[in-house]
């Protein structure tokens, strides 16, 4: 059974019909080729899938495509290029918070979605709001140092 | 000529990563992004029993389904030897007669749509007649226990260990050895200390799973595949599948995390067998459940004594461990040798006598996680030598300072002397939690804070520990590398160390760019590819830097020795006189050559390029494990906890690691290694634990039930202290990091916990075991 959708991705009308039991991180991947958002826990815990339907971070891997209709959605490959973009990668690149990079796009996204609502005011309250982004390999601090300099808006290295 | 950017000022500089801004715009290309024209997509029917003999496998209902091209049952084995191991070739491709654990694989679909693939695995239809089950160390250790393998165990092509003893029922490799008289050492011990301990199993959770895509062509295999040592994986699928190992080949994309559980050989036989069938390329993307049951870090019971004179002198130590691999070996053998060598602890010893055995049991097997061994052993030893150090009312810094090996001291008879200073690495770890020499407070009672000024007794108490070990580190010291300058002056490294986020990229790039004095910009190091890239042992063992980081050493000095060549020539100068610059050579007179003029001139045609080989290969010796290791790593780490002693929540308020590595290439990276494995090592201690039912099922094979460490487990104090001693053996002195801080951590929180008045010998720690432990303690 299929649905027909009509949704914005990156900015790009999409329309057409979606399988209606077709996950979004697969219409993502599949579908449009946009695989920066990666599949791991496939249970809404680890983040490394997100992306964001009308501002709201999703876990892509428990979202179903047909219910981005009418929506819009931002992927990594939207975000990149962006003033906010700009701002995360020179934090992440200084406090060097890459190391895989499986989780780096969802990380960032989440981190968006943060920033649009005023989260970020202390470290505690961003280790808590990004609870639900994993990272097994950089122990979190460098991302924590880094997004609480893009958080604040400062770049003076916290 | 023109200036060009910083040259050999790249070593030790903190330079950005190669792939960052790659991985920031999520283009870095892992192998689940790869799609090949034709590609079907792979789905693994698992056993549903831990132990059973097959009785029969109906494919028939599931070839019916639409969108199935091929599926692969151990019928389709009969024209091979089907089985691999690196250290015992004990595994077959699929299960042959009989399943050994839940999990095993089958039978392999392939689709031309995962749904498809997936829903044909559950019409698959197999009739199981169930055999006894052992899926504990202590069934499987029973006189009457049912036997797991029991045809002669056959040695595989990599498990560096020498001569194999032969199975003992369930026990598939012993390792084993004695200093001394123990007898007599403990004897003479004025305290004795001695107790039961429990390590659990533990997911390595690299956060990418395992993934292959196999694609046969010409009788030819190609495999992109997540693993970490892409030669050994085309040694054993060449063995598989009998074909010349230049006719396999691995191509290595980016890998989403590794930490052991992507070395060796995974899911690429099984991947490369139903993609021959096929005749099509096939990818098989794991799951969490099913990377979970293809590999996990060992569970282990061990008993343990130690020994002290009156005045604090370690005297004897005696140590058995049981190591559980699963129903195949895997690297169990390795991982128990090396814990076997953890035990000792690197302290002077009057007489040691360790034994430690490697069992299969009817759960997923058991490989390599990031400080195999060690990580399992050091938790122990050390919180028994705070154990010595309270009963002898002894300062714990004191008694490691009278006790640990000084550098040259032997660690292992034969093997490499010690070649670290731990005693400053200890001190360095106690200051790096607030606790300095004299003002330990150890004459305190436990948990009172005592000079320490930190709370009062009451709900919340805290405690400090600090915890020393060493590991063998370096693997197999086997690695080759190729640096080619063009004649544009770039630089394009070839090295087959696998890029699994620990920076081997930009550490390689850093090393090649310092020789040369190339700007760090026109150095460029590539994945593996293993038709084109010379041969590398492996990627683990903390051997990277070191190994294949000399190999990139020597190569680049051959490109620069033919820089200094033609430039001799050219500017009619001796080499003596001539100087390396960034991006060019400089001569008498202020006269120089851009590395780009150079290669020209060299083949007088605007072509051409300057080759260089590095090689590393045993000195001596045949390279084997016992003559090792290339270097000791150092396992060193302080932790403060505070625990509630009503809820047995314990908190880790700081922690501090010393990664000793002879000479930072890149020291903020160095700190990431430590802070990353900082919180895996809180995970492990705290609350990470694979738990299987008697029957051998996973309980909690998914991370709603395996809860890996989050932002909020970030300790309020997270320090890394790099010691530069240029004592190891790697380019200008370096040596690994990255694992010790993994064995160290956990055994300084348990030592903080005892420290707080609770001491314990199960881990990991969980509220529930902490808060009962409280109760049989009374505080």
């Amino acid at each position: 059974m299929t649905e027909r959708v009509s949704a914005t991705v990156n900015g790009v009308s999409f329309a057409g019909d979606v399988a209606a039991e077709e996950l979004l991180l697969d219409f993502l991947r599949d579908r449009l080729g946009l695989t920066g958002a990666k599949q791991s826990c496939e249970v809404q815990v680890c983040g490394v899938c997100t992306v964001l339907v009308d501002g709201d971070p999703v876990s892509s891997c428990c979202f179903l495509a047909v219910d981005i209709d009418g929506r819009q959605v931002e992927t990594i490959e939207g975000l990149a290029g962006s003033d906010f973009h700009r701002r995360a990668v020179e934090a992440f690149m200084r406090h060097a918070a890459v190391q895989c990079g499986f989780c780096t796009a969802g990380m960032l996204l989440t981190a968006k979605a943060l920033a649009a609502r005023g989260i970020g005011a202390d470290r505690t309250e961003i280790a808590a709001a990004m609870n639900g982004n994993l990272c097994r390999c950089t122990g979190y601090r460098s991302i924590l140092d880094s997004l609480a300099e893009i958080l604040s808006g400062s770049t003076d290295g916290a | 000529m023109s200036a060009v950017g910083p040259g050999a000022s790249a070593v030790g500089q903190s330079v950005e990563r190669a792939d960052g801004r790659l991985k920031l715009a999520g283009q870095a290309e892992f192998t689940g992004d790869i799609r090949l024209p034709g590609m079907l997509y792979g789905a693994v029917l698992h056993s549903p029993v831990a132990h059973a003999r097959i009785v029969s496998v109906d494919t028939a209902e599931a070839e019916r389904l639409g969108g199935v091209v091929a599926i692969l049952t151990a019928d389709d084995l009969s024209d091979l030897d089907p089985y691999y191991g690196h250290a015992l070739r004990d595994r077959p491709i699929v299960a042959i007669g009989k399943v050994r654990f839940v999990g095993e694989p089958v039978a392999v679909v392939a689709a031309e749509s995962q749904a498809a693939a997936d829903t044909a695995a559950t019409r698959i239809n197999v009739e199981y007649d169930e055999l006894p089950v052992a899926a504990s160390l202590g069934e499987a250790l029973a006189p009457d226990a049912p036997l797991i393998h029991e045809e002669p165990a056959r040695p595989g092509s990599a498990h560096g260990l020498g001569k194999l003893p032969g199975r003992d029922g369930n026990v598939c490799y012993r390792y084993a050895f004695r200093r001394g008289d123990t007898e007599r050492a403990f004897a003479e011990a004025a305290v004795v200390v001695e107790g039961e301990y429990t390590f659990p199993s533990v997911y390595q959770y690299s956060m990418e799973t395992h993934t292959t895509i196999a694609h046969w062509h010409g009788g030819e295999l190609t495999l992109w595949s997540s693993c970490q040592h892409p030669f050994l994986v085309r040694q054993e699928i060449a063995a598989l599948f009998g074909l010349p190992l230049d006719s396999v080949r691995l191509i290595v994309p980016f890998l989403g995390g590794g930490f052991g559980g992507k070395s060796y050989t995974k899911m690429e036989p099984l991947t490369a067998a139903i993609a021959r069938k096929a005749g099509r390329p096939v990818r098989i993307l794991n799951g969490v459940h099913e990377s979970m049951i293809t590999t996990r870090r060992h569970n282990m019971t061990c008993r343990m004594r130690t020994g002290a004179a009156a005045d604090g002198t370690l005297l004897g130590r005696t140590a058995e461990a049981w190591l559980d691999t699963g129903a195949y070996a895997d690297n169990g053998p390795r991982v128990t040798a090396t814990a076997g060598d953890a035990a000792p602890g690197p302290y002077r010893w009057r007489a040691v006598e360790v034994e430690a055995h490697c069992v299969y049991t009817n759960t997923g097997p058991a490989g390599s996680y990031r400080a195999f061994g060690a990580t399992h052993l050091q938790w122990i030893g050390e919180s028994q030598v705070d154990e010595v150090a309270r009963r002898l009312s002894m300062d714990r810094l004191e008694i490691r300072r009278r006790n640990l090996l000084r550098p040259g001291e032997e660690v292992r008879p034969g093997g490499k002397p010690l070649d670290a200073d731990l005693v400053g690495d200890v001190v360095k770890a106690a200051a790096g939690v607030g606790w300095s020499e004299g003002s330990g407070g150890e004459d305190s009672p436990p948990g009172s804070g005592g000079s320490r000024g930190v709370v009062p007794p009451g709900r919340y108490r805290r405690g400090r520990g600090v915890s020393v070990g060493l590991l063998a580190a370096g693997a197999h010291p086997v690695s080759m590398a190729t640096v080619r300058m063009g004649p544009d002056g770039a630089v394009t490294v070839l090295v087959g160390t696998t890029e699994i986020g620990q920076g081997a990229r930009t550490v390689m790039a850093q090393i090649a760019a310092g020789v040369l004095h190339a700007p760090l910009d026109r150095v460029v190091v590539r994945g593996t590819d293993t038709r084109y890239t010379p041969y590398d042992r492996s990627t683990g063992a903390s051997r990277s830097t070191t190994v294949a980081g000399l190999a990139v050493q020597r190569a680049a000095q051959e490109v620069l020795d033919a820089l200094i060549e033609t430039a001799s020539a050219r500017l009619e100068a001796p080499p003596e006189l001539l100087t390396p610059v960034p991006g060019a050579i400089e001569g008498p007179g202020d006269r120089g050559l851009t590395h780009a003029e150079l290669v020209r001139a060299r083949f007088g045609f605007d072509g051409g390029e300057l080759i260089g080989h590095g090689r590393v290969q045993p000195e001596g010796g045949s390279g084997s494990y016992a003559e090792g290791p290339v270097f000791w790593e150092v396992c060193v780490a302080g932790a403060e906890v505070e625990v509630d002693t009503e809820t047995g929540v314990i908190t880790v308020l700081r922690t501090s690691t010393v990664a000793d590595v002879g000479r930072a290439i890149n020291p903020q990276l160095v700190t990431r290694q430590d802070e990353g494995a900082t919180l895996q090592g809180i995970g492990n201690a705290l609350f990470e634990e694979m738990r299987f039912a008697p029957d051998g099922m996973l309980l909690n094979d998914t991370l709603l039930g395996y809860r890996i460490p989050a932002f909020p487990d970030v300790p309020a104090a997270m320090t890394c202290s790099i010691v530069e001693n240029g004592d190891g053996p790697g380019p200008f002195g370096a040596k690994g990091c990255g694992e010790g801080a993994l064995a160290a951590i956990p055994a300084a929180i348990v030592n903080a916990l005892a420290d707080a008045g609770v001491p314990m010998n199960t881990l990991p720690l969980t509220p529930e075991r902490v808060w009962r432990r409280i109760q049989e303690v009374g505080i």
